[in-house]
């Protein structure tokens, strides 16, 4: 019984049930403070230092507002391209990761014994405790020239080998998990019955599949898609990694950081993404997608 | 008597080591409205699925109008159901639901919406075409899920505890309107439920499920007045049961026996017996009598006394009880029963 614990904690207890209000602050003060500050605060920093720039010479920063970095970016048919490669790698990944998705989170929710359903999840979600690097580096030594990839396709040079195809390869590996997980919750919620509604109503398994489970699933489609296209839009690791020649939004950001000292123009080029992906959030938000995160 | 609608032989399905149906032999005519009444987990449900398709049996046949169904998919049969949980398709309006089945089997476009707008004003659902399932009301849901499902036409139409998530006023409303519809239809309704009301109120027979095997088929009158086992006496009523010495003493005869508490009334002489509990249920007021030969009998009476207060003052008075002898139901004797005890 409570009764018996009397002392400071029960009083603060019972005074803070009197005020709502100060036990809302307590309760958020510390996460609307990293919000603001860390969170939000970067993304303002980003957004302001895209319109700053670099004197050629000295390689100092100039706080001096000017569009100019922007002007470079919609101009120039190189970063035209980049973008658009970029979206169109984050397009191939999310294809890919649909695909091949759909039918696994199917079987794991629909058709595997609810005994083995847990372990089935374990295993979709332990790729992604193993480093992102380690597994990079990995399919790095696969499609390596001469490599098992290789081997596999019958000799050296018969494998993808680096390039815009080992990226999306790469990719669709890694984020394959975020689109399985969303699926699978969509399918668990699916009642059986809905099924053999279908089936009683006279419909076979494949237009079952198109007529009811597809359009049904849509908002978590769209919700796994939201994981895949956003972190194949970023990323500029794997790009390094198995990407050979190829330039993609992330390396061409990382170059402007490193090798090229030039911040500001890093910062604009990474307004292009953040862009994309709120134009692509309005677009699934009405599918009903994010409440399905 | 023709081909029957329903024919099962041997029936069995058995889930791992449970065996959920232990051997049924059924026949359902043409156009009848049967019942399936048990409680939950004597297997009832499992039959409809197996008669639907949705279940492959263990053992045993399903014959549909004469033709082995037993190995077919739910989408060869010429059944359908409507599910407890009514299954609606939530992407489709209410119209798009009713027509899906038509649409799979290539009904062309006019003949569909004209069949479709027909089933629904059969359940009075006129004007709700355009509506999403999820902006209909429990009911409404319910009479969609029957008029997806008498659109098709079917022979046998399965019920699976359709009526289960209502409240009670529209469930009586609900048990009435289906009978009139399958009335109209002429279609055969199978109709699986754990409500024996429900079960006496609508159907033309009604077959009593207990632990896997069939207690008893009948009409709900056969079913009510002479139940064949001590279950189905105690499942389907108050039972009321008279066993052993009791009824030696009171009878004069040995075996199981059961007045039903409607036909019980107080006297001033007959069975004496102390009042034990008196309950106030509106219409009815029911009385629990200890006897002093020894049972505890159930008596429902017209509720013509007045006030709670004077019901109360009866309690652990004495009284005497009377019935028919015709109403006295032997039920007979059989190993099961001797379990049942």
């Amino acid at each position: 019984m409570t009764v018996t614990t009397k002392g400071g904690g029960r009083q603060a207890a019972s005074f803070l049930h009197r005020h709502p209000k100060l036990r809302l602050a307590g309760l958020l003060s510390a996460p609307v403070l990293w919000l603001v500050v860390a969170y939000l605060g970067a993304l303002a920093v980003l957004l302001i230092s895209a319109f700053w720039s670099v004197n050629t010479f000295t390689g100092d920063l100039v706080k001096v507002f000017t569009v100019e970095n922007f002007r470079t970016l919609f101009t120039e048919q190189v970063y035209r391209n980049v973008a658009l490669r970029s979206v169109g790698v984050a397009a191939a990944v999310t294809a890919i990761c649909v695909v091949l998705a759909v039918p696994m989170a199917f079987f794991m929710a629909k058709v595997a014994s609810p005994k083995y359903r847990h372990w089935l999840v374990i295993a979709i979600l332990t790729p992604l405790w193993a480093s992102y690097l380690v597994k990079a580096y990995a399919w790095r030594v696969l499609l390596a020239n001469g490599g098992p990839v290789d081997w596999l396709l019958g000799g050296p040079g018969n494998g993808p080998g680096y390039g815009l195809f080992a990226v999306i390869l790469v990719l669709s590996y890694l984020w394959l998990p975020y689109m399985i997980l969303p699926i699978y919750a969509g399918l668990e919620r699916l009642p059986d019955s809905m099924l053999e509604a279908s089936a009683d109503l006279g419909a076979r398994a494949g237009r079952t599949f198109r007529a009811i489970v597809l359009p049904i699933l849509v908002p978590s489609i769209f919700a796994g898609s939201i994981f895949t296209f956003s972190l194949s839009l970023g990323d500029f690791i794997t790009v390094q990694i198995v990407g050979g020649k190829t330039q993609l939004i992330g390396n061409v950001v990382y170059a402007n950081i490193g090798a090229a000292n030039n911040l500001p123009f890093a910062a604009a080029l990474a307004t292009v993404p953040v862009a994309i992906m709120v134009v692509y959030l309005i677009a699934v938000r009405r599918s009903g997608a994010l409440e399905e995160l | 008597m023709s081909t029957p609608a329903i024919k099962l032989t041997e029936l069995r399905k058995s889930f791992g080591a449970v065996e959920a149906v232990a051997g049924i032999d059924l026949e359902i005519a043409d156009g009848e409205f049967f019942s399936m009444l048990g409680p939950s987990g004597s297997g009832k449900t499992t039959v409809l699925r197996m008669i639907a398709g949705f279940e492959l049996p263990t053992g045993g046949t399903v014959e549909l109008s004469g033709r082995d169904v037993t190995r077919l998919a739910p989408f060869e049969r010429d059944v359908n159901t409507v599910f407890q949980d009514y299954a609606l398709f939530p992407h489709m309006s209410v119209v798009e639901n009713v027509e899906y089945g038509l649409k799979v089997r290539r009904v062309p476009r006019r003949e569909r919406r004209e069949r479709a707008r027909s089933a629904l004003s059969s359940v009075r659902l006129e004007g709700f075409e355009s509506r999403k399932p999820s902006e209909m009301s429990g009911g409404q849901r319910q009479r969609v899920a029957l008029a997806r499902a008498l659109v098709n036409r079917p022979k046998v139409l399965l019920l699976d505890e359709p009526l289960g998530a209502l409240d009670l006023k529209l469930r009586e409303q609900m048990q009435v309107e289906l009978k009139q519809i399958q009335r109209d239809v002429g279609i055969t309704f199978v109709f699986v439920t754990h409500d024996q009301d429900e079960a006496l109120t609508m159907s033309d027979r009604v077959a009593v499920f207990d632990a896997g095997r069939i207690a008893q088929v009948g009409t709900p009158e056969a079913v009510y007045e002479q139940p064949a086992t001590s279950f189905v006496a105690g499942f389907v009523g108050t039972s009321n049961l008279l066993i052993g010495s009791v009824a030696e003493a009171l009878l004069g005869k040995k075996g199981t026996f059961s007045v039903r508490p409607e036909k019980i009334s107080f006297a001033e002489a007959g069975i004496p017996g102390t009042v034990a509990e008196v309950i106030y249920a509106g219409p009815v007021t029911r009385y629990v009598v200890d006897l002093d030969a020894g049972a505890r009998l159930t008596v429902v009476e017209q509720n013509q006394r007045t006030g709670t207060a004077a019901l109360a003052e009866l309690r652990g008075k004495p009284v005497h009880l009377t019935w028919l002898e015709e109403h006295v139901i032997e039920i007979p004797s059989s190993k099961e029963n001797a379990d049942a005890l």
